[in-house]
């Protein structure tokens, strides 16, 4: 006989997770399956390129919850499988194992699978992605005999990958295509005071790069060789250009996508346009919402939690303030807010004591902060993001008056 | 060792307590959901926001950094006892100890 849970949660990271012990919470009484791709059970994703790949915590103390603590929920994990078909009207799923499991309500919470180079050499043995823990040890097997490592993709991953590197005692080079560090997500201040930071680190960086080939010695890689033929020597690559969401079975099932499927929309209840299909974390875009992936941990979570209260009949709309966290060498970023849009910024503090903010303003309201070395900013400037505040630029930008001080007009 | 933890429903639960590890990580090993914890110790969120209640006489708890304190600001809940589970480790003095969940925000 087939088997079925009453509610199936597809994606066993943050997202999955939390959806599970939420449905629990909110006192849902039937059965629980959660399958995921890796073999093992839902851990902390964010520390992989922090503590994890800088050897600080071990596997063990990044499980969201200890194994025993599944059963005890009543929560059946098919770990070390893969979705690869949905039938939303039969209500099975097809795993890659060629069994089928059936649902009464599917939660797809899969996230996005790291985009690959499309340049030549770019499966090369010793190309690496910082996606899973299996990513990560692979990585790690090969960190003690490599000295050169060439990071590709100045985001979050990339830099974060790139400071602990560094803290390791490895040559890295950090190459970037656009001609900034951090260029989809934070303004020009913020991307040239990373780069200064990681230079100083001793880390290498190119900006404005396209890689023509990554080269290769005895079938493994050996270096980058950019557009414009300048070739870097390298032991192993790292590649942390963004994800590609994990969707293809929804999309097939005719779950409605953006125009580009960038991600499936979900109302403020993550329902899909799929009878009882919802959808939480990295692959989702909200419908009301600023029209891109939200990927964070904080997302995946808000979005579990608003999808097991829906399930079980106590639905309560999402109004998501997202905020983000970056750890690089001795420096904290923490975001409050979504910066896209935005037409002016004022920064609050100065460069040189690496403790400041930068504001985002859009038609004279903040929309975000990011906050380096400055978390009463991040703290206090939260109520100016959830007000749409709208703030004289010259008191934002007095870093002696505390941002709880600033009347705000709506 | 052990620990108490009285969770928002008015339960308490003893916690078997890991020393070297945080309070927050000995409580959502104990299986106690309701502390989120979504920054997983990096000192970038208040989502597990505690009330020291009782400590054994001798147990000291490190200080409150900067940044402890002012993410602990942000908490409309905020108490003297108040502190972040991510940033207290246990000692083994501090067997016995009473804590108390915040409320949720």
């Amino acid at each position: 006989m087939m088997e079925r849970f009453d509610c199936m949660i597809v994606g066993g990271g943050h997202g999955g997770a939390q959806a599970a012990i939420a449905l629990r919470q909110a006192g849902f009484a039937g059965s629980i399956g959660l399958i995921g791709d890796e073999p093992v059970i839902p851990y902390d994703r964010p520390a992989l390129s922090k503590e994890y790949l800088a050897g600080k915590k071990s596997f063990d103390r990044l499980q969201l919850r200890p194994p025993e603590l599944w059963n005890e929920r009543e929560v059946v994990l098919r770990l070390g499988r893969r979705v690869i078909a949905l039938d939303s009207s039969a209500k099975v799923v097809v795993c890659d194992n060629d069994t089928a499991i059936g649902y009464g309500v599917l939660i797809w919470a899969a996230g996005g699978e790291p985009r690959p180079l499309s340049c030549p050499g770019h499966n090369l043995s010793g190309v690496h992605t910082i996606r899973n823990k299996g990513d990560c040890d692979r990585l790690l097997s090969a960190l003690p005999t490599s000295q050169h490592i060439a990071v590709i993709g100045g985001g979050y991953i990339g830099l974060e990958a790139a400071a602990v590197l560094r803290e390791l005692g490895k040559e890295v080079t950090l190459l970037e295509a656009q001609d900034r560090v951090l260029a989809r997500v934070a303004a020009e201040p913020v991307s040239r005071f990373y780069e200064a930071e990681h230079r100083t680190h001793g880390v290498e960086i190119l900006l404005g790069t396209g890689i023509s080939e990554l080269t290769a010695r005895d079938g493994a890689v050996s270096g980058v060789r950019l557009q414009n033929g300048t070739a870097i020597a390298a032991d192993q690559v790292i590649v942390g250009i963004g994800i590609m969401p994990a969707i293809g079975p929804l999309l097939a099932a005719g779950a409605e996508a953006t125009r580009g499927e960038t991600g499936i929309l979900v109302d403020d209840f993550c329902r899909t346009t799929l009878p009882d299909v919802y959808c939480i974390g990295d692959c989702t875009i909200m419908r009301d919402g600023p029209g891109i992936r939200i990927e964070s941990v904080q997302n995946a979570n808000e979005q579990a939690q608003t999808a097991a209260k829906a399930v079980c009949g106590k639905p309560q709309p999402l109004r998501l303030v997202p905020w983000f966290w970056s750890n690089q060498y001795d420096l904290r970023l923490q975001t409050i807010g979504l910066s896209l849009g935005y037409d002016q910024t004022v920064l609050r503090g100065n460069l040189v004591d690496r403790e400041f903010s930068l504001v985002y303003l859009k038609d004279g309201a903040v929309i975000a902060l990011d906050c380096i070395n400055a978390t009463r900013d991040y703290v206090q400037g939260r109520k100016l993001v959830e007000a749409h505040a709208h703030v004289d630029p010259a008191l934002l930008a007095d870093d002696r008056i505390p941002l709880k001080d600033i009347a705000i007009a709506a | 060792m052990q620990f108490t933890v009285k969770t928002r429903d008015g339960d308490l639960h003893s916690v078997e307590a890991h020393v070297g590890l945080s309070l927050m990580e000995n409580i959502r090993s104990a299986g106690i959901e309701e502390l989120l914890a979504i920054c997983g110790g990096s000192l970038s969120c208040a989502t597990c926001h505690i009330y020291i209640e009782n400590l054994p006489g001798g147990a000291e708890l490190s200080s409150k950094s900067q940044d402890e304190e002012d993410l602990l600001e942000a908490s409309d809940y905020l108490k003297p006892n108040s502190r972040l589970s991510c940033q207290v480790v246990f000692q083994p003095p501090m067997d016995g100890m009473r804590i108390v969940v915040a409320p949720d925000e």
